[in-house]
């Protein structure tokens, strides 16, 4: 990528993508209106062969009672996302199955009520399950890509993942707080994996007349979070690795995904900044599955708003995915009048000063932040590597320049941990080459260099 | 300072040298084992304990001190006769079949080894059949499960009753957790204890390994 779709922070906003996304059903992202994007997920059971039948009706259900709830409330858009447990992806049909029973829903609310509703499907990297893993050879990729086909094929409107490549040097490298194993698993064999991944997805995405979407960088930078949100990890290190994701998860737009991203992809503002796609965020309404400290800011520039993903159990007012349903609706609600009123800007900036100084990550995206993150790593060049440290290097001077400024307040230890990473970062090789040379062996074991291209 | 105060200063910083360096000073000087591993190492991990607890210190830094003590034990560990050489006791970890969340299962498994058990981690997606086979071949005093799945916590119940029919049930202690599990969950499935994290979890086996 040589330049900026954007030409300021300025001109991000809510509900506004350069490049709008249309699904088959005519249902477009990014042109003008905030959609809701809701996920659920199965209460304590079983995947169990013999229960998929009870699977099925619960699933049938589940979409019923969120289609039923825009209905009621005169939401005339939504978009349900299927995210595969490990079984859905592992036996493809069960996940093609489940994916074909949604879409019958979904398109019976078409019929009767003019509801439009895209169909995301999230499938599963089941590449994990071995260390270390096999990216390229073996069954389970080969497995991946033919659940893709099916669902694609069964009536998924979009595809995503949540791909894991360089997680078998992140998982260690978060918890002893290794900056260059970090720097190696996103700069290094994340976007490799990715431009191999995404390539394979798109094709089939072409073939089957379906959007790819995008990918997340969860795996590494909301696993962060959450160490972080449990006192394991410093919240500055949680920071500088959300920026350092986002070459790695920008890999996949320049490859073909078109968006909507995927909704826990926090680096997305910055995909946005560079490329124009739609993007899909979560924010205090996923709390349902983790915490956060990006509740309001997160939604500051989305395109989709999502819940992550809850369970289906039962409230006081109805089942949990109807009630989050109902919450996205009302937000967006808020974010599509703000649109129509003229006064999107000022909800936009509300909710970016309702958290910005919250927590060192929240300020990072702040959507000044993310452009400027944007521009950093174009400037970088087409290098993956360059781009993540030149990246984390701006992260790092953006909380060093809070701190100094007193606009963010952090604890002694946190800020013991914002100047060892800064040395860090300051002394790293500029060049991949180098870089992989002085890490290698240290890495060796870990991970299959054939299965990235590297030797 | 005297030597096993600068030990457990070296080990408090995490400098792995440094305790090396240390602990050999402190044999050197004719200190018997036994204490430089109760007033040295051991005082030291207690505070660094008590640091992580605080929130004075966070993994990395833990897991730097453990690292620590470990290269201190090696030199004492030929020295120290009876119990206090030897680990803690042995815990089998695994991620139950069909999860593959392993970050959790890993903190718990590096914060054990801090506190001197041997672990064992069998990984994730891991099947009852495996389980079982590793509690008859590492006879561990606890073991772990975790799932971060609602899909797949159930597992553990399976597992458990294969622990039973295999009549092995109970030579093991077993414990659980992950972010869908909880205590009353825990005892539905009859496992011995359920933590809510990882230092939890050291204090859990520590109890249920005394009583
Ligand atoms: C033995 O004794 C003990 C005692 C204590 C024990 C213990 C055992 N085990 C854990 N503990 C405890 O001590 C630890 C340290 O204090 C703690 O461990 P935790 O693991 O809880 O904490 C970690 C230190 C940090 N926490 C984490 O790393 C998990 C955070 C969340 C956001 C999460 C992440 C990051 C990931 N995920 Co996953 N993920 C989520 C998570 C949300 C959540 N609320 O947990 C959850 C659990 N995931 C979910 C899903 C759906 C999935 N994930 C998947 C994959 C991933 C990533 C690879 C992207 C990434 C991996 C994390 C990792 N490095 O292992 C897929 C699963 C594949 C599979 N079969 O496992 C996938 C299916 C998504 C997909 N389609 O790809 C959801 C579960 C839904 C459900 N049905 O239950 C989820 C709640 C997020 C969501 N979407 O809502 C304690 O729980």
């Amino acid at each position: 990528m040589e330049e900026m779709l954007y030409s300021s922070a300025h001109e991000m906003i809510f509900g506004f993508a350069k490049k709008p996304v249309t699904v088959a059903n005519g249902l477009t992202f990014g042109k003008g209106k905030v959609v809701p994007e809701v996920n659920f997920t199965l209460p304590p059971m079983d995947l169990a062969h013999e229960n998929v039948p009870e699977i099925r009706e619960r699933f049938k259900d589940i979409a019923h009672r969120i289609m039923e709830r825009c209905v009621e409330l005169q939401q005339e858009e939504v978009v349900i996302e299927f995210e595969h447990l490990f079984d859905m992806t592992e036996r493809p049909d069960f996940g093609a199955q489940l994916t074909k029973d949604l879409k019958e829903v979904i398109e019976k609310y078409r019929q009767s009520h003019g509801t439009k509703a895209a169909l995301r499907v999230t499938v599963a990297d089941i590449r994990d399950r071995t260390r270390p893993p096999r990216m390229r050879s073996g069954k389970e990729i080969e497995t991946m890509l033919r659940s893709f086909e099916l669902c694609a094929d069964a009536g998924a409107d979009i595809l995503s993942i949540e791909s894991t490549g360089g997680k078998e040097i992140s998982d260690n490298a978060l918890m002893i707080g290794d900056v260059e194993g970090l720097l190696f698993a996103l700069g290094v064999l994340g976007p490799r994996d990715m431009d191999f991944l995404w390539r394979e997805i798109v094709s089939i995405a072409r073939r089957y007349d379906v959007v790819p979407g995008g990918d997340t960088a969860c795996g590494f930078a909301n696993t962060a979070m959450q160490l972080a949100h449990q006192g394991l990890l410093p919240k500055v290190l949680a920071a500088v690795v959300r920026l350092m994701s986002a070459p790695r998860s920008l890999a996949a737009v320049e490859v073909g995904a078109v968006g909507p991203l995927k909704d826990c992809g926090y680096e997305n503002p910055v995909i946005k900044a560079i490329t124009g796609v739609p993007i899909s965020m979560e924010g205090k309404t996923s709390a349902c599955a983790h915490s956060s400290p990006l509740g309001n800011i997160a939604a500051a520039v989305c395109d989709l708003w999502s819940n992550e993903s809850v369970q289906d159990v039962k409230l006081l007012s109805g089942n949990t995915p109807e009630v989050f349903t109902e919450m996205l609706i009302y937000d967006c609600r808020l974010m599509n009048t703000a649109i129509e009123e003229g006064r999107a800007e000022i909800l936009r900036d509300l909710m970016v000063d309702s958290d910005r100084f919250l927590d060192p990550q929240a300020l990072i995206l702040d959507p000044k932040v993310m452009y400027e993150a944007a521009r950093v790593i174009v400037n970088a060049g087409e290098d993956k590597f360059k781009q993540a440290v030149a990246v984390s290097r701006y992260a790092h001077g953006v909380v060093k320049e809070a701190e100094a400024t007193n606009k963010i307040r952090l604890r002694g230890v946190e800020a013991k941990w914002l100047e060892k990473i800064g040395k860090i970062l300051e002394h790293l090789p500029e060049e991949e080459e180098e870089f992989y040379a002085s890490v290698k062996a240290r890495y060796e074991g870990h991970f299959i260099p054939e299965e990235y291209g590297l030797n | 300072m005297g030597t096993l105060e600068k030990l457990r200063d070296a080990l408090i910083e995490g400098k792995v040298e440094e305790v090396k360096h240390y602990t050999q000073q402190a044999l050197d000087e004719n200190t018997p084992a036994k204490t430089i591993l109760d007033q040295g190492l051991i005082a030291g991990m207690d505070v660094v304990g008590v640091r992580f607890k605080e929130g004075e210190y966070f993994l990395p830094e833990v897991l730097l001190c453990a690292k620590a003590m470990h290269a201190g034990l090696d030199l004492l560990k030929p020295l120290l006769v009876g119990e206090s050489g030897q680990s803690a006791g042995t815990v089998v970890l695994g991620t139950v079949k069909g999860d593959l969340h392993d970050i959790g299962k890993r903190i718990v498994k590096a914060m054990l080894e801090g506190a001197g058990y041997e672990v064992i981690d069998i990984g994730v997606d891991v099947d009852a059949e495996k389980f079982v086979e590793s509690v008859r071949k590492h006879k561990p005093l606890v073991l772990g499960m975790s799932a971060l799945l609602t899909t797949t916590m159930r597992y553990m119940k399976t597992v458990i009753d294969a622990l039973q029919n295999e009549g092995i049930r109970d030579k093991v202690k077993i414990i659980v957790g992950g972010a869908p599990v909880n205590e009353e969950f825990a005892k539905s499935v009859g496992a011995d204890g359920y933590a809510p994290n990882a230092s939890e979890a050291v204090d859990l086996v520590k109890r249920l390994t005394a009583a």
